[in-house]
């Protein structure tokens, strides 16, 4: 080309330069710096003291850690699975152009614009044992109201249970986009061929929508391993750290404790656990397209 | 025995009447198209046919059975969609096992099929490839293969040339016809390009306005059309309809009178037409020529002229403003703005009544 490709390409850089500039400011250096100030014992107000692996060493000891990343974990596996499924079900219900499907589209995403808060209250006043919803429903039908906010058993799936409740739009709408990227006469073309409604879901929507699956999937799967809202409002952690998550615990470390250090080295542990879960997911899927 | 029978099939969109009561006997083996503009209804009537749409009364028959309240995998019919509507992440191969595996077909019988649609296609260096991977002539190919695999009673095509490139067109519409001789089902194709129904039809139906305009074998169409619509529709260039006024007399055929005085004696039978009623006289391009002023019927003047090398189409605007095509050799001279004589050849001319209804030249004499 006649017009050069060096000035071009500086021309172009002035574009995304300011971009650029705040994209690193404000997540690429703070991600740097945070690796940095993991190996440091830090407080808040800029102690610092070099001590390697130190804080890596007492998070694997750390009993309380553990029982964090035992509690993420479970609710991860507790919302995910079950929350794409519903997704995925509802979009499929709610796919055609009828004034009622539109209406109940607007139902199901309304719970995504609510704020965590809301949420949270929306739930308590729905799970509290004295004279929750649940309560009355359960002294109605004659039986002990269940304690679900305060029992160690209950309480990882009354976070699930709410979370999925909240998180349920998003998916839904990211399922119909999907869902409507796949041309009608595809399905003429299988009814002719005398698929059922089964053989139909698994051989012509589910492939179609694979891409759509999978960003759900890592999506929430990310914002799931991030859990922190629900369980600090609904239960503070609690009973006996029964419902403490990651951020929950990386947040009573930082501004309970103080102890920044440590507490950048637990965002290290689970930065690290979400790159490798959600990188696992894309293999397992894009693998199988390779091979299919 | 007729192979599909539609007895008074008629259809609407909520107040919007679609298809209104369409009768229609195609015999064994036969092709036939159906004709019209768009929302003419004839892609719906193929779709209520497949099952893909349901008539708000009449019924279908397809050798012998009515099949109009069956889902359409149980009907015997086997469709080739416009888009072509392959399933994007199957092979070839696998796009056409579908329909055999579902309805339940032996493994060793699907292979023997799908390996015969693709020998008889050509498509057999393609079977594992995705539909993604393969052109446009390729994609229709095997939409084609996944019908004929199926081994139906009717084929059912929907505009199936139109989203070829032209010389792909010529090529597929004569495969058409090539293969129309080896299988042993009715096909009904649905077109809105008069070339291709003429060409591969045995058969056409026009549809225009929710209803058939007329059945009939293509150049019977072509010759005796029903109506004004079919008469225009039908040919390209398309007909000219000059209005005129039947002229009194006692003679055996109508002679008419153009609106700017010229007179034209036809061999339509005249008995029927009233005196002075105004008609149209119908003029296909081959039957109006370029004359010497002396042997002229009309004077026009030329405003187009169309070249196709073995023949000129020139469009010419007469005194009174109308619009006539005439036809002349390949090798014509005439040139737009030209001053020319228009010999009408009244033996071939067709007249229309007030109402559209076609009358003919009579054949017997």
């Amino acid at each position: 080309m006649k017009s050069g490709g060096a000035p071009r390409r500086l021309e172009g850089l002035a574009f995304v330069a300011p971009f650029l500039l705040l994209y690193g400011v404000v997540l690429i250096w703070p991600l740097l710096m945070g690796i940095g100030i993991s190996f440091h014992r830090a407080d808040l107000f800029g102690a610092r003291e070099w001590i390697g692996l130190g804080n890596y060493a007492t998070a694997l000891a750390d009993p309380v850690v553990h029982q964090a990343i035992g509690n993420t974990l479970l609710l991860a596996l507790l919302i995910v699975p079950p929350l794409t499924a519903l997704a995925l079900l509802l979009a499929l219900a709610l796919n055609r152009a009828t004034r009622g499907a539109a209406v109940f589209r607007g139902i199901f995403f309304s719970s995504s614009v609510l704020s965590v808060t809301i949420v949270t209250l929306i739930w308590r006043f729905i799970l509290t044992p004295d004279a929750g919803l649940l309560a009355v429903a359960a002294d109605a039908l004659g039986r002990e109201p269940l304690p679900f906010l305060s029992d160690q058993a209950l309480v990882i799936p009354a976070i699930a249970i709410t979370t999925i409740w909240w998180s349920l739009g998003f998916p839904i709408m990211l399922f119909l986009a999907g869902l409507q990227q796949v041309p009608a006469d595809v399905y003429e073309a299988a009814a002719l061929d005398r698929a059922g409604r089964w053989t139909t879901f698994r051989h012509i929507t589910l492939p179609a929508i694979r891409r759509t699956l999978l960003l759900v999937v890592m999506l929430q799967t990310v914002g799931q391993l991030q859990l922190f809202g629900q369980a600090q409002l609904l239960t503070g952690g609690g009973p006996g750290g029964g419902s403490r998550t990651i951020v929950l615990a990386i947040f009573e470390v930082a501004f309970g404790r103080w102890e920044l250090g440590y507490a950048t080295a637990l965002a290290e542990i689970l930065f690290a656990m979400i790159l490798v879960v959600t990188l696992l997911q894309y293999w397992l899927v894009t693998r199988r397209e390779d091979a299919g | 025995m007729a192979s599909l029978a539609l007895k008074d099939v008629h259809k609407s969109y909520g107040d919007t009447l679609v298809l209104d009561r369409v009768s229609l006997e195609v015999a064994a083996r036969e092709l036939i198209a159906f004709l019209g503009p768009s929302g003419s209804g004839k892609s719906t009537l193929l779709r209520i046919i497949a099952g893909l749409e349901t008539a708000d009364g009449g019924e279908v028959w397809l050798e012998g059975r009515r099949i109009d309240a069956l889902p359409p995998g149980d009907r015997g019919v086997a469709m080739v969609f416009q888009h072509y509507a392959l399933y994007p992440h199957m092979t070839v191969r696998e796009n056409m096992a579908f329909g055999l595996r579902n309805a339940g077909v032996p493994k060793p019988e699907i292979d023997a099929r799908i390996a015969q649609a693709a020998h008889v296609l050509e498509i057999e260096a393609q079977l594992e490839k995705k539909p993604g991977q393969m052109s446009g002539g390729q994609r229709q190919r095997v939409a084609i293969g996944r019908a004929i695999v199926k081994q139906p009673k009717l084929f059912l095509l929907d505009e199936p040339l139109s989203n070829l490139d032209a010389a792909l067109r010529t090529r597929t519409r004569v495969e058409l016809a090539q293969l129309r001789q080896r299988v042993d089902a009715a096909l009904i194709m649905v077109t809105h390009d008069q070339a291709e129904a003429m060409t591969l039809a045995d058969r056409m139906v026009v549809l225009n306005e929710r209803r058939i305009q007329q059945v009939g074998t293509p150049m019977d169409i072509y010759a005796r059309p029903a109506n004004a619509f079919v008469a225009r529709f039908v040919g390209s260039p398309a007909m000219t309809l000059a209005p005129a006024t039947v002229m009194p007399g006692n003679d055996r055929f109508a002679r008419v009178r153009l609106a700017g005085g010229a007179e034209v004696m036809t061999r339509v039978p005249r008995n029927g037409l009233v005196d002075g009623a105004p008609v149209s006289l119908g003029l296909r391009p081959e039957h109006v020529s370029l004359a010497p002023a002396e042997a002229a019927t009309l004077q026009a003047e030329v405003i187009l002229v169309e070249r196709l090398g073995d023949r000129t189409f020139v469009y010419a605007c007469l005194a009174d403003g109308l619009e006539m095509i005439a036809q002349d050799i390949g090798s014509s001279a005439v040139r737009v703005g030209d001053r020319v004589g228009l010999r009408i050849d009244g033996d071939a001319a067709h007249l229309f009544e007030a109402d559209g209804t076609g009358r003919h030249a009579d054949a017997a004499t």
